[in-house]
């Protein structure tokens, strides 16, 4: 055959540089194919220990993102209305000294005017670095309204959590069961190990109202009702304790369920764990039946005994939980029409966990050592293992459900065995091995230590003397005394009005607050636009960083342009939220793989320079001279502690020393030879069992992770919840106001409890759930502007349940008017079979604002496109008690955007999706009609 | 050459597996990245940041939701779709320029752009909708099967692989030589019965799809009732119990 | 389909210019000189027209040329030979009448052969596609030979053949209707067999792969005029045989002949919109759409 003759070897590239993705927050490696200095391919790094050489559709689109024609050029000084988009171009030599003519007053004056708040922030231990050294002690991250209620009940619960901080054993579970809605958080680990799991033909749960994505691939799908995760879970725990189907040797050992509560009915004690002169809790030691500190050579804790003492019974918390989870209120019948679920349903499923943890349980041969000092010939596998997505978390009672599915996992004794779920370094780490809150603050001096952390009892809130919160955000108060990432969703809110103060700069990075990253939009937008009786902003003064053209930037005063991921570095620190696996401590950087042909500059690079103004004591050397000259400077040369640093790969000066070790100049380029990271395994032996296991406590001090070993029980009691109720109750100087007094009581239980937040969203008059979550090929990524991601998903539907769908006389294209009790939208729906049939949901941030993100006026995510945010509030609606109650979960304060309700009707088809909003300026125009971009020849 | 090969040497393409996919649009993106850079003209984009934004792309991932008989619950299957180089591919014969081509050595179907005229009568044959044509270049795209990067001896081995296939985070995807039995690929074919789509055209398609496997059948709680026996009916039988079996441990 | 007014010109007007060659290449009407010359301009801006408008739809016309290397296989390359045959073989022996008053008979017949060929060669353009069962039956090229012939006689003035074409022209579209609605269930191709889902239940198309349009959404999925299909069918068919043949069968005049071959032409037209708008290519199953 004559056939035409092609090149079949054609060259690739010129070079290839390996670098970290940040198109979300999984942080894969990416190879970046260079031809002639531009970016020609991104690919997976097939080294790498997050991805293995895969990589999703936000990786692999990086390239229209790095030459998307909404990046910001420069930075901008409003010169018309905020909201109007109005801005002109200045030299950053200007625009860094308006900064600092902002921000040295309040430093010098008073500190928290300052409030310093951080979006898609992948650098929190520099971030907070900066602010703590500023003086403020407002400062966060997102985490509030994305992720602490699985952040903190796992790190409560047994000192990790779930998405980037553990992960099922992928090589040995049998039965994987993940729960939650928004199925996005370490999103490639996710899919290898599904992928990994189904190719051995194991089974997947998935519990979800919606099922897409992986619930759509699991082998069976329960289609709960929303916010009832906890319940349903309770339910399991109920069949499981009482059939007996739970790890009694495991829970004896590892957890504090043997651990004696005092009984002390009325007494300020009542209900803490019995302790010793040392703070070690105390068991009944089952061989000798004395009160022993549980972690004594030898001990076997008790779970049965109790101890008698003065007249009263001190019993074990296994006890407690047995009178609690055995309870009626908890059995299958009783929990299947509020859950959604048949009874049959939740008593099977409890059944194969129950069978396939201790029927299919497994051992692997390795020897190890507790931290008792007893040696155990191999390793106990329970091939059952959890996960959960966002969905349980962003409830009111998103805490204490995720605590019930730790809980679970606990007591069928899967969590860091074999076949189980298990942490990533630098977790396991026990909740009070983590930093308390600090707001301590020292006009022109630094923050008396790290602002965020974890609060163990009244103590430890942030409050100033009088009471009032010590932070805008009211982060650590009696309204969520648990709030360990702050509450970045009430900053405006709260800065608003007033409330606890006011404040003088906002200073903002990679954070969509006037759009999709806030609740209330419109409401914000207001905030952020009203002026006081003077005619000045009330809130005055706004300083952003992105680096994009989004909603943001037309609501600041001030606009400081970053680069794209591909033009800075980075660290993905074990300081902060690191790339380690299960079985290996691991770190990585980004490096500017090209030069930006913009005037822009990387923002921490950019907040070296600042801090260097404002003299900050960590931005400055001795004579006062600039310290770090850009954010590479500081990652290889700052030490947090002596020989830790932001980068733990390549330290001592010959660049061979893993975790501890002196600064090393050439480490930058050991890690670019390496290819962008770093990866330390964990041996053999040392990777399971992790929390008690004294092999891998001695290699976590090795690398530093921790200063000296830390072995502790997981906690199914959490006794800084009791302390929270013990003055709540009236024990103690601490003193809660008395409105919340009995949220207190009813909510903060030490063991997990189940609570409904429908009646403070109306659920009676709104009975509809709605929800968003993000596509799996724009999670975290803000797609928009990016011209191949937004032809897969450049308008979003409303999707409606058959029911609903035939209830209101719904087809495919019609529109309906969704109202909650805070707003309305009127939207285009689609059905959806797979679907609870009281839940209605959306692709999130997929509505963009007219003028925003150099996209055309009537793009389609302009004009189809919508927000459910505009349904939310940031408040609850109103008591009629003239109190600003939070829509959050009232121990962390997360924000409880998935406990809205709605109503749903057909609307007429307006032309476009309703509310709308006036275009903005876009300050960097608009983008080239067609593409045809090839770099190579 | 317009006319089909008698025979291929190989048979390379791709099996899919609907039991695995989770629909995330690896795939096509990663498509779009190297085919855009490599093999014949970029996929160009129109309106890129406006309003009927469209582009060129060799592979979609389509999703359907199908309705077991009786009260089952739906279920949702993401279903990736590019060329499947059929044997008897129908595209190829009705070209009139013979720019459509399939590989004698491996059956891959090509499209040699220099001879294409853009009529689109391939496209029009095509019942997969495989191949689009290119608005920027006029010529028609379509899957080359990565045949720059399965040969191309500047990959490091492990890479000689198409770009889709590298990419798919789920491992949903993969590439064979379906000609011969004994490959990987083929034997996944016979294992979980791997399926032609539209058989009835008559295309002989290359690519298999493996079909998902039976969904939400837990055995019923009846069956499953022994591991969940109760040990007591009450908190103090349970207080009971677990002393006993303590005592045992 | 996307009815592309290039491809609606293309066939309706090389359809009438090779019928109407067609018959001049018989020898109806039996012209010479400038009467023959008119005709023939007649014939040839009609084929050539509507040739130069198929080319209109090519990505890269300026290759089109390339499109006669592949005869062996494909009918849009024999429709190229025959094309260029007909036209050629017709072009010497209008030659011969116009010029030469001669009529080379042989020549004639020839080109009458290939004129018929092109027509035919067309519709297998069509035909040939299993893709959309519509087009893919006998009955296809029967209409693109009995409307072309139709056409062609009405054009070269044949009334009484004409009559009885078009009479047979109508019925065969009708039937082609009737057989075209029902062709692509009766094809076997369905959601089912496309997505290979069909064995666990009902299947419906859930999130397209794009939000947006794409080629092949622009192309194959064209929903939007079908639903006036009925009355336009109804139109149509009026206009393409119906009126004619009430405006031969009136008392001649040449105003008459001419609004019955406008009123023809009119009627292909749209029954060829109707050819495009109304086929349903299988790819649209994957995206529940026909």
């Amino acid at each position: 055959m004559n056939q035409p003759v092609i090149d079949l070897s054609p060259k690739v590239s010129d070079e290839v540089r390996k670098t970290t993705c940040y198109m979300c927050a999984c942080r894969c490696g990416i190879n970046v194919h260079m031809k002639d200095g531009k970016v020609a391919y991104i690919e997976g790094n097939k080294d790498h220990p997050v991805n293995r050489g895969v990589l999703c559709a936000k990786g692999s689109a990086g390239i229209m993102q790095v030459n998307a024609p909404s990046r910001l050029r420069k930075p901008l000084k409003r010169v018309g209305e905020r909201g109007s988009g109005e801005f002109e171009e200045i030299e950053w030599d200007e625009a860094l000294q308006i900064a600092a003519d902002w921000l040295e007053p309040v430093r010098q004056s008073n500190p928290e005017k300052l409030a310093f708040f951080t979006g898609r922030d992948q650098s929190q231990s520099f971030t907070s670095f900066w602010a703590q050294n500023f003086g403020t002690p407002n400062y966060a991250a997102h985490g509030g309204f994305c992720s602490v209620n699985m952040a903190a009940a796992g790190i409560y619960t047994m000192g990790g959590a779930f998405w980037e901080f553990g992960q099922p054993d992928w090589d040995h579970t049998k039965l994987f069961m993940l729960f939650g809605v928004a199925e996005d958080h370490d999103s490639n680990p996710i899919k290898m190990g599904i992928g990994k799991i189904k190719a051995r033909g194991a089974r997947v749960i998935g519990v979800n109202p919606i099922r897409t994505g992986y619930n759509a691939v699991a082998d069976d799908w329960v289609g709960i009702t929303p916010g009832t995760d906890g319940l349903f879970i309770l339910a399991m725990i109920h069949c499981l304790m009482k059939a007996g189907k739970i790890d009694l040797h495991y829970l004896a050992q590892y957890t504090n369920a043997p651990v004696l509560v005092i009984n002390n009915p009325g007494g300020a004690d009542h209900g803490l764990l019995m302790r010793d002169e040392n703070g070690k809790e105390l068991v009944i030691d089952r061989a000798t039946g004395k009160l022993t500190p549980f972690d004594q050579p030898g001990v076997k804790p008790d779970l049965a005994a109790t101890y008698e003492k003065d007249g009263q019974t001190h019993r074990p918390v296994f006890h407690q939980m047995a009178e609690m989870y055995l309870d009626e209120q908890y059995t299958p019948e009783n929990v299947a029409d509020r859950c959604g679920i048949p009874a049959k349903r939740i008593r099977a499923i409890a059944a194969e966990l129950a069978r396939v943890a201790f029927e299919e349980a497994f051992t692997l041969d390795h020897e190890w050592t507790d931290f008792r000092g007893e040696k155990h010939a191999q390793m106990i596998g329970r091939p059952v293992s959890f996960h959960s997505m966002r969905g349980i978390s962003a409830h009111a009672n998103g805490f204490q459900t995720c605590r019930a599915l730790h809980t679970l996992q606990i007591l069928l004794g899967t969590v860091e065995v074999p076949g189980g779920f298990r942490f990533k370094p630098p977790y396991p780490k026990p909740a009070t091995a983590h930093p308390k809150p600090h707001v301590g603050l020292t006009p022109g001096a630094p923050l008396n230590g790290p602002h965020l952390g974890f609060t163990h009892g009244p103590e430890d809130l942030a409050l100033k003397e009088d009471g009032t919160p010590a932070r805008i955000d009211k982060a650590f108060t009696w309204e969520n005394p648990m709030s360990s990432h702050g509450l970045m969703h009430m900053v405006i809110s709260n800065a608003y009005a007033g409330d606890p103060y006011k404040i003088d700069v906002l200073f903002m990075y990679m954070a969509n607050m006037s759009w999709n990253s806030t609740m209330n939009t419109r409401g914000v937008i207001d905030m952020l636009t009203d002026k006081d009786e003077n005619g000045d902003y009330v809130i005055p003064k706004i300083i952003y960083s992105d680096a994009y053209s989004s909603e943001m930037v037309a609501y600041s005063d001030l606009i400081l342009p970053d680069t794209t991921y591909l033009e800075r570095h980075d660290c993905i620190s074990l300081l902060d939220r690191p790339i380690c696996e299960a079985d290996a401590a691991a770190d990585a950087i980004r490096w500017p793989v090209i030069e930006p042909d913009r005037d822009v500059k990387g923002f921490q690079s950019m907040l070296c320079e600042l801090g260097a103004k404002l003299n900050l004591p960590g931005f400055v050397k001795e004579d006062g001279s600039q310290k770090y000259a850009d954010y590479g400077d500081y990652i290889v040369n700052h030490e947090r502690r002596p020989g830790i640093g932001p980068l733990a790969g390549f330290r001592g000066e010959n660049g061979d020393q893993a975790g501890r070790g002196a600064v090393n100049p050439k480490q930058l380029d050991q890690y670019i030879a390496n290819g962008g990271f770093f990866v330390e395994h964990i041996p053999a032996g040392s990777n399971y069992y992790k929390p008690w296991n004294m092999a891998y406590q001695d290699w976590a001090v090795n690398i530093g992770i921790y200063d000296k070993p830390t072995p502790y029980l997981f906690s199914l009691y959490v006794e800084p919840l009791r302390k929270f109720q013990l003055a709540a109750e009236g024990h103690g100087d601490r003193q809660p106001p008395d409105h919340l007094r009995a949220r207190i009581k009813d909510t903060m239980s030490p063991l997990p409890i189940w609570y409904s937040s429908e009646e403070d969203n109306h659920a009676a008059d709104y009975p509809v759930t709605a929800l968003t979550q993000r596509p799996m090929a724009m999670y975290h990524s803000w797609g928009s502007q990016n011209a191949w991601l937004r032809q897969l998903h450049g308008h979003n539907p409303l999707y409606v349940p058959t029911r609903l769908m035939r209830e209101n006389n719904l087809s495919d294209g019609d529109w309906a008017k969704v109202t909650s009790p805070h707003g309305e939208i009127t939207v285009p729906v689609l059905e959806m079979a797979a679907l609870n049939d009281n839940t209605i949901w959306t692709w999130n941030a997929i509505g963009k604002r007219k003028g925003a993100w150099a996209l055309e006026e009537n793009a389609p995510e302009a004009t189809r496109g919508f927000l459910l945010n505009h349904l939310i509030h940031e408040l609850l609606p109103p008591k009629g008690d003239g109190l600003r109650w939070a829509n959050s979960d009232p121990i962390t304060g997360q924000a409880a955007w998935f406990d809205l309700k709605v109503r749903i009707e057909k609307a007429a088809a307006p032309a476009e999706s309703q509310p709308g909003f006036a275009p903005i300026k876009s300050p960097v125009g608009q983008g080239p009609k067609d593409l045809t971009w090839k770099v190579g020849t | 050459m317009t006319t089909l090969p008698a025979k291929t040497d190989k048979k390379l393409g791709l099996v899919i597996d609907l039991d695995t996919c989770v629909g995330c649009h690896a795939c096509v993106i990663s498509c779009k990245g190297w085919n855009t850079e490599n093999y014949g003209a970029p996929l160009s984009d129109q309106n890129a940041y406006g309003a009927d934004n469209s582009g060129t792309f060799l592979n979609r991932v389509h999703s359907y939701e199908v309705q077991p008989p009786g009260d089952a619950a739906a279920q949702l299957i993401h279903f990736p779709k590019s060329c499947l180089h059929c044997e008897d591919a129908p595209c190829v014969t009705v070209c009139p320029t013979g720019a459509s081509y399939k590989r004698v050595e491996d059956g891959i179907v090509l499209v040699n752009e220099s001879n294409c005229i853009g009529c689109g009568l391939c496209a029009w044959a095509c019942p997969y909708g495989a191949r689009e044509l290119d608005q920027a270049e006029g010529v028609m795209k379509k899957c080359t099967l990565c045949v720059d990067r399965i040969y191309n001896e500047n990959l490091p081995e492990e890479d000689r692989q198409p770009a889709c296939v590298r990419t798919c985070p789920a491992g949903a995807r993969h590439f064979g030589d379906l000609g011969d039995e004994n490959s990987d690929v083929s034997k996944l074919v016979a294992e979980r019965g791997g399926m032609d789509l539209m058989p009835e055209q008559g295309t002989k398609p290359v690519n298999k799809y493996l079909p998902p496997r039976p969904k939400d059948e837990m055995p019923e709680f009846d069956v499953l009732a022994p591991f969940l026996e109760p040990v007591a009916e009450e908190p103090k039988g349970f207080l009971g119990w677990l002393d006993k079996t303590l005592e045992k441990l | 389909m996307h009815p592309a007014p290039s491809v609606i010109f293309f066939t309706t007007f090389s359809g009438l210019g090779f019928g109407l060659l067609f018959f001049l290449g018989l020898g109806f009407p039996g012209v010479t000189g400038w009467t023959a010359f008119a005709f023939f301009a007649i014939a040839y801006l009609m084929a050539v027209g509507g040739l130069m408008a198929s080319t209109f739809h090519l990505g890269r016309p300026e290759r089109a040329i390339k499109a006669f290397t592949q005869w062996r296989s494909s009918w849009l390359s024999r429709e190229a030979w025959c094309a260029v045959g007909a036209l050629v073989l017709m072009g010497l022996y209008g030659l011969g009448l116009v010029f030469f008053d001669a009529r080379w008979t042989v020549l004639g017949l020839l080109g009458a052969l290939f004129s018929m060929a092109t027509v035919f060669t067309t519709s297998m353009i069509y035909t040939q596609l299993k893709t959309i069962p519509r087009w893919n039956m006998k009955l296809t090229p029967v209409k693109f030979l009995s409307l072309s012939l139709a056409g062609g006689a009405l054009l070269a003035g044949q009334v009484s053949i004409a009559l009885v074409l078009l009479v047979i022209a109508g019925l065969v579209q009708l039937y082609t209707w009737v057989e075209g609605d029902k062709a692509l269930n009766a094809s076997g191709t369905n959601m089912a067999t496309a997505t290979g889902l069909g064995n666990i239940g009902h299947v419906r198309a859930f999130e397209p792969p794009h939000t947006g349009t794409n080629y092949l959404l622009k192309e194959f999925v064209h929903v939007i005029g079908r639903k006036h299909s009925q009355k336009l069918r109804v139109i149509a068919l009026g206009l393409m045989t119906i009126a004619p043949i009430i405006l031969l069968a009136l008392p001649f005049s040449h105003v008459l002949g001419v609004l019955a071959i406008l009123s023809h032409i009119a009627g292909v037209l749209t029954a060829r919109w109707l050819f495009f708008a109304e086929a349903e290519h299988v790819v649209g199953l994957y995206y529940g759409k026909r």
